[in-house]
């Protein structure tokens, strides 16, 4: 036999009786606790090579030593083998967008985020999986997946050890790459062709 | 006897050493010990059936963080998985019961837990009770404070007992390479020392400690396939005490208690006992409520005392015992974890050698 849910549970519906000495009191009706925790928080040493790499403008990726493919941000491990990727790989700052997402809800916190704004998939020449980066100098309405981008950096003086020193990615101009090639897509044809081969 | 539908036995183990500051993220030390059981076993992973772990995103302070210690695990393709937000002795018992169903062979557990970046004292009250206990600053420490006080109170217990547990835990550390703490104490050296938490003592007190443990069980066909010293998991069960302080007699271990009754503790002898004695009055209560005599070794290991990685070190019982009786030091024995403050649940696992 199943509770009717339409019914509230009994304690809710009836009336709540407190003891005499309680008549008085003023009821709690709700909390304030406490949910500041501090952390030193460690990045681990890919994450922290990945970062630090950022302060001269560089993008690291790390290598499988299984069968090479890279991976950005360094995760210091390749998920598919559980295999330490010691092996880090310079990346250019140019590549595809992967897939795109357009948002038109301000972000709490980022009031310098013009709305609307797209949220992407930045697929790195040489990077075997996508990173998330925004796309701008372009109109939104014109964002389109294989659509080749290049990173905006902030200025040399304001550098710092931070992924936020890419403000944005803007279209290069150059010729996009076929969508059945661009993404994920890029990533199942390599394996597709993998698996024949072997 | 317990009476189970599968036979289930450990096949393949490892631990990190406990330590003081990890300098690395967590998959980084996840990572070793999931590798080093899978080659004990000779397995390709992804054939491994089932995985299941178990961590506390508030010890890294990164929401879903459990899921970023996936990558250690190799899971791609996608593998099926599970996790339990508690210690990795409660991803045993649900890889156990997941096993018990008798249509998979094998199942790798882990349990990972870095307490050096934070605050653990503060994320634990907020962890098990953000509402009532968290706002006045009701930490674990504090319940193991009171539980010592409640034992010295009832005449149970008196602070040279603690300080008995303490010297014989550091001195069983020595034999360990995986402790963080060891030596020779005397107890009235320890007696000596200041309070912390009056009557807890520093030593009275766990290390903080990063660490991670990981296993591989399996139903019998495969674990003698797998292995050549198979070491059994006869009976595991664990029960709950209530989680408000002042609605339990904190001088016993009801829990504990029954869960002793039902993996049928003393169906057998008992020569090893590892139990997690996070605060050293727990020991006395642990003793009394498994009914464990002068015949049981308890803690040889040295226990969470000489090192204590939260998430891991309920699950690092089972494999320091486990490890004892495929050295010999032993034929059966008991491995019990507990989580919430002051013993407030209890895990009992007996295991029992090949022989």
């Amino acid at each position: 036999m199943s509770a009717d849910p339409s019914i509230p549970p009994a304690a809710l519906s009836g009336e709540v009786s407190l003891p005499e000495k309680l008549a008085d009191v003023e009821p709690v009706r709700s909390v304030r606790t406490p949910i500041r925790l501090e952390y030193d928080f460690i990045p681990g040493s890919a994450s922290s090579g990945y970062l630090n790499a950022f302060a001269d403008r560089k993008i690291l990726g790390q290598q499988s030593p299984v069968d090479g493919a890279v991976f950005v941000p360094p995760r210091g491990v390749d998920p598919r083998h559980g295999a330490a990727t010691p092996e880090y790989v310079e990346l250019p700052d140019t590549g595809h967008v992967g897939g795109f997402c357009v948002t038109r809800l301000p972000i709490p916190g980022r009031d310098d985020l013009e709305i609307p704004y797209v949220s992407a998939w930045i697929h790195l020449d040489g990077a075997d999986i996508g990173f998330l980066g925004l796309v701008a100098g372009i109109d939104t309405s014109e964002v389109r997946m294989g659509m080749r981008v290049r990173a905006v950096w902030k200025p040399d003086d304001e550098l710092g050890r931070t992924a936020e020193n890419i403000l944005y990615w803007e279209p290069t101009g150059e010729p996009d790459i076929p969508v059945t090639a661009a993404g994920t897509n890029a990533w199942h044809a390599k394996q597709a062709a993998a698996g024949e081969q072997g | 006897m317990v009476s189970l539908a599968e036979d289930v036995a450990i096949v393949a183990f490892e631990q990190t050493p406990s330590h003081a500051h990890f300098n690395d993220s967590e998959p980084a030390m996840i990572m070793p010990c999931v590798n080093s059981v899978i080659e004990q076993v000779g397995m390709d992973r992804h054939d491994i059936d089932f995985t299941i772990a178990g961590s506390c995103d508030y010890l890294s302070g990164m929401p879903f963080a459990f899921v970023m210690n996936i990558d250690a695990v190799g899971a791609w393709p996608p593998v099926y998985e599970s996790h339990v937000e508690m210690d990795g002795a409660w991803a045993l018992f649900e890889g156990f019961v997941r096993l018990q169903s008798g249509d998979i062979d094998t199942v790798l557990v882990s349990g990972s837990g870095k307490c050096s970046p934070g605050s653990y004292r503060e994320g634990f009250s907020l962890q098990t009770d953000p509402y009532v206990h968290a706002p006045i600053g009701l930490d674990p420490r504090t319940q193991a404070g009171f539980q010592a006080q409640a034992l010295i109170a009832a005449g149970k217990a008196t602070e040279r007992d603690f300080a008995e547990v303490v010297a014989r835990s550091h001195a069983n550390a020595k034999d360990n390479p995986y402790a963080q703490l060891s030596g020779d104490l005397s107890v009235d050296e320890l007696l000596a020392e200041p309070y912390l938490q009056q009557p807890l003592r520093r030593l009275d007190c766990p290390p903080t400690s990063d660490g991670a443990a990981a296993m591989v069980i399996a139903r019998a066909d495969k674990a003698r396939e797998l292995c050549d010293n198979p070491v059994w998991i006869r009976a595991i069960d664990h029960r709950i005490d209530s989680h408000h302080p002042t609605l339990r007699d904190l001088t016993d271990s009801p829990s504990a208690r029954i869960a002793a009754d039902r993996v049928g503790l003393h169906d057998g002898p008992v020569d090893i006992a590892e139990l997690t004695v996070t605060y050293s009055p727990e020991e006395i209560i642990l003793r009394d409520a498994l009914g464990l005599n002068g015949e049981t070794s308890v803690n040889p290991s040295g226990g969470p005392l000489t090192g204590s990685p939260f998430m891991a070190v309920g699950l690092t019982r089972v494999i320091e015992l486990a490890r004892a009786i495929r050295n010999g030091d032993g034929g059966r024995g008991v491995a019990h974890a507990s989580s919430g403050p002051a013993l407030q649940q209890n895990l009992l696992c007996v295991l029992e050698g090949d022989g």
